[in-house]
Parts: C-alpha cells; structure tokens; sequence
C-alpha cells in the first residue's frame, strides 16, 4: 500500500473535536535530521531517535496518563520500521506544535480520544520513513543496491554479501539523508506488532518508584507555592495577613496573584502548614453564590419549554400529542470532580523574558499561547517539558490554560527567576472548579401499537463547555454546543418522530470536559430511557435495540457481541438482574451488559460486567481490554458514588476522598471483554468505556428492583 | 528525629509534626512514595513501618523515632519480588501514580496472609484508590503472586 496522505485530506477525515489553530507546518511528513549533537541520531519527523546502542527512542506527541499512547505510537513506528520491541523507548515529545500537532485539532493536544486514531498513518510512515532511510545508509556503506536490503527485528541485512547489522551503526549516516517524500506502507496482513499484547514501556518503572512525575522533579533555588483559592468561584483577593504563618518554620513569603493569594516556603509541608495560617479577605462582590438545589429548579423549569434545537425528524411533538401514553422522565447529572490521583502541579522558571514549565500539560499549544499572553512575552519564549501525569480524564486540558497560567504567575510573582514548585492538594482539586457540567433531561416517548416506539423528544438543560472560551467561534453552531448534545442528537435507534433541543444557561462554575464529555450524561438518558420504553413495549433489551438498528451496522455488531459473551438470558435470574446499555462515542462502538444485585444494606451491588467492543484495527488488544475495564471503574464510581455539590450560598460541599467517593476494589466488578474483529481505521478507547456503563446498571437495578434511578448517583442510601 | 529509611540511618530535623510522608520526599528526596489526599483516604503514600503498611501523610515523623522505614525504592524479598513481577507481567499500572502505594499495601498483604482469595485482597486493598481503576489486574496480579510464593 502507497500512501501520500495530506493534512487536508487527513482533516476532511476526521471527525468529533476540530480545534481551527491553524499551524503551518505542523504535519511536514519530511525528515529533519536533529540529534543531539553529542549523540548521533536519526529523527524523521522529530519523532524517531536512534542511538548507537540500537536503542530507538520514539517522542510520543501524546502524553502518557495511563491510557497507553506511548505504547500505541510506539508500536505504529516500529511496525513499519521492523524494530524489535525489546529495542524501543519512549518519551514525551516537548511542547512545539510544528512538529506534534494533533492531526484532528492543529494543535498538539491529547484528548477528544484520538491518540491512535490521529497518528495511525503518520506514525507508520515516520516508521517507514526511518526505516527507507536506514536501508539507504546501509546500501551507501555496503554498496549494494538497497532493493537487496531487508529488515527484520531490529537487523538490517543483506542476504547475498551475508551481511547484517543493527539500526545504530548506520543511524548517524542515515540521519544526513533526505527523507523519503512517499513511503510503501505494509499491508495489514503483514503486521507483526500491531494486533498484539505488546507490553508496555512504562510498566516496569511505574513498579519501582522510578517513573518521575511533576510531583516528583526537584531543581535548586526550587520554591514550593501553594494557592490560597477563594472560597467561591469568581472572587477575589484583596489582601492578607501572614503574621501566623511567618511562624511556620521553612515559611517564605506570599504573594497576591489573579487566581488567589500565593503562599511560599522552601518545601511542601511548610508551605501547606503556612496557607492554614493565612488570613485573606476576599472581594465576593463577583462571586457565584447559588447552590446546586437552585441550579436545579432552574433548569427544571427550563426543560419544560423547547430549547434550540439540535436535531429534528418528523414530527415529535405532534407524534407524542396523538399518542394515548406519553412515557416521561427528567433526569439530573451533578457537577463532577476528575480527581487524577496526581493533583495538579507544575514547576515554573520565569527570568522576565523566558518561561520554562515543567507539567503533565495535556495541551501544550494552548498552555504555551495562554502563558505568554499572561506574562506578555512572545509564545515562542513558553517552553514546555511534557512530563508523566498521575491520570487526567480531562482535567490537565483547558481551553484557556488556566491552570499553566496560576503556575507562571505563581513564578512570576516570587520573582529572582527562581524555580516555582506549584503543588495542587486534594482539597484545590476538589474544590477548584472545571467540573463536569450539571445536566438535566426530560425524555418523553410514545409506543406504537406494534411496541415500536413512534416519538422521542430529548430536552438537555446545562453549561456549554466550550462558550466562552477561545473556541466558541469554531465549536458552538447556531446555539448549539456539540459537547453538550453529542451522544443524544445523534439517536442510533430509528425513530421516526425525534427532536433534541438544548438549553445553555451560564453559571458561575467552570466547566471541563470529563472523560467521555457530553456522552457521561447522554448516554444514561438515552440508554435508560430506551430501555425503559422497551421494557413497556414487553420487548427484551437487546433483541429490542437490535430490531430498531440496521442489522449490518458496528452499533448492532456490538450489541451481538456482547450478548454472546454475557450468554445473555434476559433481565432477571433469581437474586440477580442484568441490564444492557450501547453507545458509540468518539467513533467507538461499545456495549455492555452488567450484573447486579442487593448488597447486604440493600444497595446496588455490581459483580460482573460484560464489554463488546468496536475500535477498528486494534492496535493492542490488551490496553483496549485494561481501558475498558478502566471505563467500567470510572464509570462505576461516579453512577454510583461521586457528586460535587454547591451549598445554598455557592461553596463547595466535598473537599476530599473522604466526601468526594471513589470506586475502591472491593466495589469493582469482574469484567470480560470482547473486541469485535474489524478492519476499518482504528478509533480511541480511552473514553468510550465510560459512556454505557451507569446506564447498563441502572437498567439492571430497575429490573431488580423497579427503581427508575433518574439521579445520579445513585448508589447511595437514599436510593435503595 | 533519628529513624532507617530503606536499611539507612536517617537524623532529621523538622518540625515534629512534619508527616513522615514530606520528610521521605522533599527531605530524603524518595520520590516514589506519593502524595494522594494527606488523609489516610486514597493510600499512595503507603511505606512499611517496622515491617506494616502505614500511610506516611499522616504519620507525624515525632511517630517514627527509631524505627525502620521501607518505601517502594528499596522494598525486597519474596513477596516483595513477585508482585512487582505479577505486576509486570499484567500490565497493571496505567497512570501509575497510585502503584507505589498499591504494591506497598498488596506486600504487606502477602507477608500477612500468603494465599489471600477475593474478599482478602480486597480488605487489604480497600485503602488504596486507582482512579484509572486498574483493580481487575490488581486482585489477578495478587493471585499470581500468592501462587509463585506456594510453588
């Protein structure tokens, strides 16, 4: 397979989140020779090095969180490089978009779950690149025609002179080479990495206390910040008094900054000890004092009138009129923490005219351009060193950089261009707002005679994501924010009266994606709700989803395969009750079937979940089987266990994981999963896990107990 | 304060209500033990105290005087080496912020009760949150684990 494949062309292809920066330059296939001077290496692309010692060290353009880009770009490059995996290393690429731009959003970003599915032919052909340009090197230095070179497992050879050699001998000839403009890629019945359980790179040094997080980096002169943060969103420091905390003994200094009161000393401890005993007053006059239950009430009301509307066919309203019975339910999703088990952290030097940051940055371009408009230096000057995050989910990304912009102002504001620790404690995170957004739905639908349902009508009342934000102009189309209706507008089922309308009240919180973004919520009230209209039509949950697909489709191929693994035999058997959910988010098609039953205080018990999953070509099945165990987890926690709520007067209620709950082991299920063969282009797996799983428990716990769960989460007691 | 950290002696002087966590990582420079929560809650600031899983971000240092610390770094013998090879041979970290602690606790575990099942492994590592929730692979690697140490 020959393959010239533009950035046009790869953009016409892409699909979900497409961020308009445009970047010239950004996805130049050409080699560009850049080793370290010292050591010579071979950099197709900026994204291959090869050293003496055949070590082969691919910059991942994504950063490693946990969901396994280092290895999935990594087996990309050395499928087609014929690298042995034993040989490979990974790195973190640093923050320059010229070079590692995501190719869906034009700048480099990891999210949206588009690792694979963004790199899956420019990896492979910066490993071909690498490769052609080996074989020529050694072609030079053997002098032999090149077509007579082969390579294999890490060896180039060439059979009729007898000779062989490894990668690093010819990589410093190889790196003064023009890359090749076109490459032959394999064919996919040749792959020897890709389809299989490759370990990963990063396991052994995440078992050894080895792998180096921000938390982890020390520099000397470093300082170590902590932020006294306002006590509701929106206010602001005025002034403060560390006369308690200048007894703190390690204790520095503090200093005002936009996002809060800065506090200094030489280590953690102290400066933890030190913000206690900080006094701040705070000018609240901007403050966002409403609590959640206001914030409910409100958007109730507005779900009774139609909002903008999202999709449209047929006639709903005159559908649901004529009908004898109108099914309807109003669901409510709370503000949600992300919680990564590394709070946020950076380390900063500011000299005035230069900021370099140390961070897990999950999108350098937009916290590179952020910083330098807040410091008023050029964006050229904000360097950024990727570094290992301790999970994200969404958190480490903002549309505005904020968080990289309270960690250079924190720099900034201690001045003599001193390394800045800023550390994050669990109580920042908690309480530090980019919440997945408060959602309510009403549903309504009506069955035809036949039990085929004849209307659905889908009103979404919550914040936008993206308004407000840099992106707004690309993203939001005619009152329409894709992020806050993807999942629902588009209805798999086939319905033929159908309407999604949205409401986008703004409020005072900000609001992030959360692993799955619109789908966390969308997906629970349309799974829940079509099954509800299932159950009433006397139809099983899975035969019934199967009889209103196209049988030839991936969402039908799924919800097949899930009902074959799980030996599917209906909602109930004895003390145990099964529910379905489907949902394809980020191009991935995923069903799941859970197990539940009454635990010994009544509450919903999950014991085993079942996953039919469609990603494409599957790049290594076994981080596709760990992600969605990892999506059943995540979800699992938050269907059952994790809200974060506003008291009446806007603060914050939770503050840790002592009130903040998350999924421990004894409450997570055995999973199985199945991945469903297929060749079409691979799709992300680190969100789509999340999206089915609450509502495939919600199902299970109203044929257990005929609950109707119609607020998250409802796990607790005042559920049962 | 005078302790062992990893078989060395160790004579700090902070404040005595320093925990034990900070004096192990911004002092000793031990990055592999963690800061979660700061409140016993999440567990990857686990270390061993004197052979017993202990969440060092709430352990004041005053609490530790003379007594032997093990952190991840340095954590060895037969329990020790097959978890860290079940771990490995299950892929069972993804972000990896909480596996220090996850190992830590699943050691002491083992030392404990050789042959845990289900309802065991998961009491011994109720304490410990993985947000990314690599648990599956947490109880199987147990399991592997006790069943190297048998055979």
């Amino acid at each position: 397979m020959t393959v010239s494949q533009s950035r046009r062309q790869f953009l016409q292809g892409a699909a979900g989140l497409v961020i308009g920066v445009h970047l010239p330059g950004a996805v130049a296939i050409a080699a560009r020779a850049q080793g370290a001077p010292k050591q010579p290496a071979l950099a197709p692309n900026a994204f291959i090095r090869i050293a003496p010692d055949n070590t082969v060290t691919i910059l991942s353009k994504h950063i490693e969180f946990g969901q396994g880009p280092w290895t999935g770009l990594a087996t990309l490059v050395a499928e087609e490089l014929d690298a042995d995996w034993s040989q490979i290393r990974v790195e973190n690429a640093p923050g320059d978009v010229r070079y590692y731009a995501n190719l869906f959003m034009g700048a480099q970003l990891t999210g949206g779950s588009t690792a694979i599915a963004n790199s899956y032919m420019q990896m492979r052909r910066t490993g071909a690149a690498a490769r052609a340009m080996l074989v020529q090197a050694a072609a030079n230095e053997w002098g032999v025609p090149a077509a007579e070179i082969s390579v294999a497992d890490g060896q180039i050879a060439h059979a009729p002179s007898n000779r062989k050699s490894g990668f690093g001998a010819f990589a410093q000839a190889a790196s003064r080479l023009p890359a090749p403009q076109d490459v032959t890629l394999k064919d996919p019945a040749q792959f020897k990495l890709i389809g299989t359980d490759l370990h990963k790179p990063d396991t052994a040094m995440k078992t050894n206390g080895k792998a180096i997080f921000t938390q982890d980096l020390h520099a000397d002169g470093m300082v170590v910040a902590v932020v006294a943060h306002p006590p509701r969103f929106g206010a602001r420091p005025v002034r403060f008094d560390d006369t308690q905390a200048r007894k703190v003994s390690g204790y520095l200094k503090s200093a005002i900054i936009p996002q809060g009161v800065a506090v200094y000393a030489k280590s953690t401890w102290p400066a933890i000890k030190a913000r206690e005993a900080l006094t701040v007053e705070w000018d609240e006059s901007g403050a966002f004092k409403k609590g959640v239950k206001a914030i409910e009430d409100e958007y109730r009301a507005l779900a009774q009138k139609p909002g903008a509307s999202a999709a449209q066919r047929g006639d709903a309203a005159g559908a649901l009129q004529k009908s004898g019975e109108v099914v309807e339910q109003t669901y409510v999703f709370p503000y949600l923490a992300h919680a990564p088990m590394e709070p946020l952290d950076a380390v900063v030097r500011f000299d005035g005219t230069h900021c370099a940051m140390r961070f897990g940055s999950q999108g350098p371009t937009i916290d590179q351009m952020a910083v330098a408009a807040a410091l008023g230096i050029p964006t050229q000057n904000v360097s950024i060193d990727v570094r290992l995050a301790g999970g994200s989910f969404g958190r480490r990304a903002t549309a505005g950089g904020d968080f990289a912009i309270e960690a250079a102002m924190c720099a900034k504001a201690y001045g003599d261009a001193a390394p800045v620790k800023l550390v994050w404690t669990r109580e920042d995170d908690i309480r530090g707002g980019f919440y997945r957004p408060f959602f309510v739905h009403r549903m309504r639908g009506a069955i035809g005679a036949d039990g085929v349902p004849t209307a659905w009508s889908h009103t979404l009342v919550g914040q936008s994501i993206i308004a407000g934000t840099p992106f707004e102009a690309q993203m939001v189309k005619n009152g329409i924010d894709d992020t806050s209706v993807e999942g629902a507008r588009d209805l798999p089922y086939r319905i033929a009266n159908f309407q999604c309308d949205l409401h986008s009240p703004k409020q005072g919180v900000p609001v992030l994606w959360w692993r799955s973004v619109g789908h966390t919520h969308t997906a629970f009230a349309t799974e829940t709700f079509i099954d509800l209209l299932l159950e009433k039509a006397g139809k099983d949950p899975i035969d019934g989803r199967l009889a209103l697909l196209d049988p030839a489709s991936r969402e039908a191929g799924v919800l097949r395969a899930v009902k074959e693994l799980s030996a599917w035999k209906g909602r109930r058997a004895g003390d145990r009750a099964y529910g379905a959910a489907m949902h394809k988010s980020f191009n991935t098609y995923v069903a799941q079937v859970a197990e539940v039953m009454r635990d010994a205080e009544g509450l919903p018990k999950v014991t085993r979940v079942w996953v039919a999953v469609d990603c494409g070509v599957a790049v290594n099945p076994n981080i596709i089987r760990a992600q969605m165990e990892s999506g059943v987890g995540y979800g699992l926690g938050h269907a059952l266990y994790a809200s974060l709520d506003l008291d009446d007067t806007g603060k914050v209620v939770q503050s840790n994981f002592d009130s903040y709950r998350s999924l421990r082991i004894s409450e997570m299920p055995q999973v199985d999963v199945a991945i469903v063969k297929s060749q079409a282009p691979p799709t992300g797996v680190g969100e789509p896990g999340v999206p089915p799983l609450a509502p495939a428990v919600a199902n299970a716990w109203r044929a257990l107990t005929g609950v109707v769960a119609t607020r998250l989460p409802f796990g607790q007691r005042s559920a049962a | 304060m005078r302790f062992s950290v990893n078989g060395e002696p160790v004579d700090v002087s902070v404040d005595p209500d320093t925990p034990l966590l900070w004096v192990i990582r911004d002092e000793l420079k031990l990055t592999g033990t963690k800061f979660g929560c700061g409140i016993a809650q999440c567990g990857a600031c686990t270390v061993h105290v004197d052979g017993m899983a202990q969440r060092s971000c709430v352990t004041p240092v005053s609490a530790v005087e003379g007594r032997a610390i093990v952190t991840i770094e340095a954590v060895s013998g037969k329990e020790a080496d097959a978890v860290r090879a079940a771990w490995i041979a299950h892929d069972t970290p993804q972000c990896g912020y909480c596996q220090s602690g996850q190992i830590m606790s699943a050691v002491a575990l083992l030392r404990e009760n050789p042959s845990p099942d289900d309802k065991a492994i998961d009491e011994g590592m109720a304490g410990n949150i993985c947000r990314c929730a690599t648990y599956p692979r947490i109880r199987a690697a147990i399991h592997e684990a006790a069943k190297k140490l048998e055979g």
